[in-house]
C-alpha cells in the first residue's frame, strides 16, 4: 500500500475535531458552550467568522435547543454538527432521543465529563454511556488522532443510506480535548472525495409530508424494529467505511474493536476511550515480564460489536473490563455489555470501576489489577478509590 | 338586496380532522395557510394540534408539518429556516404553531432565544388558556379566576402578558388576533409574511370543553373577549403600537361591554363572586389605561 507523506499538525483534541468539522463542511451548526468542549466552539466560531467554514452557526440559548436546531436543519437537508458534554448532554437528552427515533443523520461530539452532583468538570464516561439506548451510533476515540479520524468517518456513516442514524463521537474531556498531539490530517480534497455532499431533504413543498406524527401501537413497534435493523446493518457498513478510510489515510488501525497483543493472550483488559493508551503501556510492561497479556479496545459502543468481542475473548482465561461509568445497582456499564456478549461462555469476566470524576488512572494501576487477576485475587467487581 | 358572492376557495386545512366540535384551530390554520401559501412549513410542538394533525396514516395539512418535542419548536424552526436560506430559498415561511403551554411555559426559553436572535420565523401562539390536550390543567396563560383541574378553586394569578413580553424583545412584529375577527387576523398574517425577522401573533382560541361552554358559542365568546376589552386587538410594528379592528373604538370605557358578559357564558368562571368579577374588571380597565398611554406615544 502506498503511504502518502501526510501533512501533520500539532493540535489539542478540541481543535483537531474543529479542524475535521471544517473539512467535513456542515452547513448548519448549533453549539452551546460547556467545559471541556468550549474551545472547540471558539475555534469553530473563528473558522466561520474568517470564512474558512461557510456555515450557519446558530448561537442557541441551551443544549436542548442546540440539538433541536440541528435537527430542523438536517430535515431541510443540511449536514449538521453539535458538540457538548456532561450536563449539556443530559439537558439535550430529550432531543437526542428525538433525533435517534426519527433517524436523522447528524454528528455530535461529546467531550466526556462526569455528571453532577457533586459538581465535577473532569473526565469519566457516565454522560456518554447514558445515551446507549437513544438509537445513536456511538464511537469513542483513544487519542487526538482518532478523534479527528472518527469525526470525519462519523458523517459518512451517519449519511450512508443503509444506516441513516445519528452518530456520537466521544473523546475524553481534558485528557484528549486539552492535550496537544501531533496528528496527520487529510487534505481538503481527500475529505471532499470521502464525504460527497449530502443528498437528503424532507422539507419538500411539492410533496408535503408530516414528520414525526403520532404512531399507533401497531405502527410504533414497526418503526422501532426498523431502527434495530439499521443498527445491525451499521456494523458491516462501519467496518467497510473504516477500511476505505484506512486506504485513504494510510494508517491501519480501524475497526469496531482493536485487539492489542491479544491474539495469543490468556489474560486481557477490555477498555474504551483514552485510557486504552495507558492500558497498552501496561500490556507492554507485563509482556516484558513474560506474562500473556493483551487488550481489547472497544471503539464502537453502539452498535455493540458483540460478535467481535466473542471472537476475541472466547479463548481467554480471564477478562477484566475497566469502566469509567457505572449503572448503579447493577455494575460497570461496559462490563455488563461484555458479559451479555459472552452469554453461554465459560470465560470469567471481572469488572473494575475507576477514574470516575477524573480520578487519575495510570499504567501502574492496570498492572496491579492484572497481577491480582493472574493470581486469582481479583474480585468480581473492584473499585479503585 | 344584493348578494355578496365569495369566489369558491380551496380549503387549505382539510376537514375530517381530529379537532373537537367547536374548536377554532382548524379554521385558524386554514386562514393562516391560505394567506401564507404552499411554501410554508408548520413546526408543531406537543399540543392539541399534534392530535389534530392525525397519525402516520395521513394528515389534514396541505403543507409540510414538522412535529416537535414540547420545548423545542422555536429551535427546530431556527434550524429549518437557516438551512432553507442556505439552500437559496428566500421566500418560504417557517411557522411555529404552538399552544399557550408550549409558548409561555415549557417553550419560553427556546422562544425567547429565537426572538433574541431575530430568527426569520413567524410564531403563532394559539392560546386556549390551559393545557387542554392533557385535559384542562392551568398554564401561565390561564386567566385569573378560571377553574381548571389543577386550580379547582379558580386560578389566583393573572395571565402572563405574552404579547408585551415579546414586544420587549424588540422584534419587528407583534400582534394579537381573534377567530371572531378573521379579516383582522388574516391581514396580520399577510403583514407578518411581508416582514423578515421574528414575528409573533397571539391568537385567542376559545376551547368549548376546557372553558365549559356550548360548542356553538366559540365565535360569540371570542367576540365578547374583544368587545369587553379582555382581549384587545393590536399590532406592534417595529415598536409602533396600533389598535386594530373594533378595539380601536374601545379606548373609552363606556364603549366596552362589562367583563361579566364574557365571563358568565363560561362554566370555568361559574364560581366567581361579585368581588372576583370586580377585580377582573379593574384589571381590564387598568390594562386599557396602559394601552391609552401606548396609543398616545
Amino acid at each position: 500500500m502506498q503511504v502518502l507523506k501526510r501533512k501533520s499538525l500539532a493540535l489539542v483534541g478540541n481543535h483537531a475535531v474543529a479542524y475535521a468539522i471544517k473539512q467535513a463542511k456542515p452547513q448548519v451548526l448549533a453549539v452551546y458552550p460547556i467545559t471541556p468542549q468550549t474551545t472547540m466552539l471558539e475555534k469553530l466560531s473563528e473558522y466561520i467568522s474568517n470564512g474558512e467554514l461557510k456555515a450557519e452557526l446558530i448561537r442557541v440559548e441551551s443544549e436542548h435547543s442546540a440539538l433541536a436546531a440541528i435537527y430542523g436543519a438536517a430535515l431541510a437537508g443540511a449536514r449538521v454538527f453539535t458538540a457538548t458534554a456532561s450536563q449539556g448532554l443530559l439537558y439535550m437528552t430529550e432531543m437526542i432521543y428525538w433525533a435517534g427515533g426519527q433517524r436523522v443523520p447528524m454528528v455530535a461530539a461529546v467531550a466526556t465529563r462526569a455528571i453532577a452532583e457533586p459538581w465535577s468538570i473532569w473526565d469519566d464516561h457516565q454522560d456518554f454511556v447514558s445515551k446507549r439506548d437513544a438509537i445513536w451510533i456511538q464511537m469513542m476515540a483513544e487519542n487526538v488522532q482518532e478523534a479527528y479520524d472518527l469525526t470525519i468517518q462519523a458523517f459518512r456513516i451517519s449519511e450512508d443510506e443503509r444506516v441513516i442514524l445519528p452518530v456520537m463521537m466521544g473523546f475524553d474531556g481534558f485528557i484528549l480535548t486539552h492535550t496537544m498531539e501531533r496528528i496527520e490530517v487529510l487534505e481538503d480534497w481527500e475529505v471532499d472525495s470521502f464525504l460527497p455532499p449530502r443528498n437528503f431533504n424532507l422539507i419538500d413543498f411539492s410533496d408535503p409530508i408530516g414528520i414525526g406524527p403520532i404512531a399507533t401501537p401497531d405502527e410504533y413497534i414497526k418503526y422501532r424494529y426498523e431502527a434495530k435493523k439499521a443498527m445491525d446493518r451499521a456494523k458491516g457498513v462501519i467496518e467497510e467505511i473504516m477500511r476505505e478510510y484506512e486506504k485513504l489515510s494510510g494508517r491501519k488501525q480501524y475497526g469496531l474493536v482493536e485487539c492489542y497483543k491479544c491474539e495469543d493472550a490468556k489474560y486481557v483488559f477490555v477498555t474504551m476511550g483514552a485510557w486504552s493508551g495507558d492500558a497498552k503501556v501496561a500490556v507492554d510492561r507485563l509482556r516484558n515480564e513474560g506474562l500473556e497479556v493483551g487488550l481489547l479496545k472497544i471503539r464502537v459502543f453502539r452498535p455493540f460489536p458483540k460478535e467481535k468481542v466473542r471472537e476475541y475473548l472466547n479463548s481467554m482465561k480471564e477478562v477484566v473490563v475497566f469502566d469509567r461509568a457505572v449503572s448503579y445497582g447493577s455494575g460497570g456499564v461496559l462490563a455488563n455489555e461484555v458479559k451479555a456478549a459472552m452469554y453461554g461462555s465459560n470465560v470469567n469476566i471481572h469488572s473494575v470501576i475507576a477514574g470516575l470524576g477524573g480520578k487519575d488512572v495510570r499504567p501502574l494501576h492496570f498492572q496491579q489489577v492484572m497481577y491480582d487477576l493472574i493470581n486469582g485475587k481479583l474480585e468480581e467487581e473492584r473499585w479503585l478509590l | 338586496m344584493t348578494l355578496i358572492t365569495v369566489p369558491k376557495r380551496q380549503i387549505k386545512f382539510l376537514r375530517g380532522n381530529a379537532a373537537c366540535p367547536g374548536c377554532p384551530i382548524p379554521k385558524e390554520l386554514d386562514i393562516l395557510l391560505e394567506e401564507l401559501g404552499e411554501k410554508t412549513v408548520l413546526v408543531v410542538p406537543a399540543s392539541c394540534t399534534t392530535v389534530i394533525m392525525g397519525d402516520t396514516s395521513g394528515m389534514p395539512s396541505t403543507v409540510p408539518v414538522v412535529h416537535s418535542a414540547f420545548a423545542a419548536a422555536p429551535a427546530i424552526a431556527s434550524g429549518i429556516v437557516r438551512q432553507l436560506r442556505m439552500r437559496g430559498d428566500k421566500d418560504a415561511t417557517v411557522v411555529v404553531w404552538a399552544g399557550d403551554g408550549g409558548t409561555a411555559d415549557i417553550g419560553f426559553a427556546s422562544l425567547s432565544g429565537a426572538a433574541e436572535r431575530n430568527e426569520d420565523i413567524l410564531y403563532v401562539c394559539y392560546d386556549n388558556e390551559a393545557y387542554m390536550n392533557t385535559g384542562i390543567q392551568r398554564s401561565s396563560l390561564t386567566p385569573h379566576g378560571a377553574w381548571t383541574t389543577t386550580t379547582p378553586e379558580g386560578k389566583r394569578e393573572f395571565k402572563k402578558p405574552m404579547p408585551f413580553i415579546m414586544a420587549e424583545h424588540k422584534i419587528p412584529y407583534v400582534a394579537t388576533a381573534s377567530i371572531a375577527y378573521p379579516f383582522d387576523y388574516q391581514a396580520k398574517v399577510r403583514k407578518a409574511k411581508s416582514i423578515h425577522g421574528f414575528r409573533y401573533i397571539h391568537l385567542l382560541s376559545p376551547c368549548p370543553p376546557g372553558w365549559r361552554f356550548d360548542s356553538s358559542l366559540t365565535v360569540e365568546i371570542a367576540k365578547l373577549a374583544v368587545e369587553t376589552g379582555i382581549w384587545p386587538l393590536f399590532e406592534i410594528e417595529y415598536g409602533e403600537f396600533r389598535l386594530t379592528s373594533v378595539s380601536k373604538t374601545l379606548l373609552d370605557k363606556s364603549k366596552r361591554k362589562p367583563v361579566e358578559e364574557y365571563l358568565k357564558l363560561q362554566g370555568r368562571f361559574s364560581k366567581l363572586k361579585p368581588e372576583d368579577i370586580k377585580r377582573i374588571q379593574d384589571y381590564v380597565d387598568e390594562m386599557w389605561e396602559e394601552i391609552a398611554q401606548m396609543v398616545k406615544k
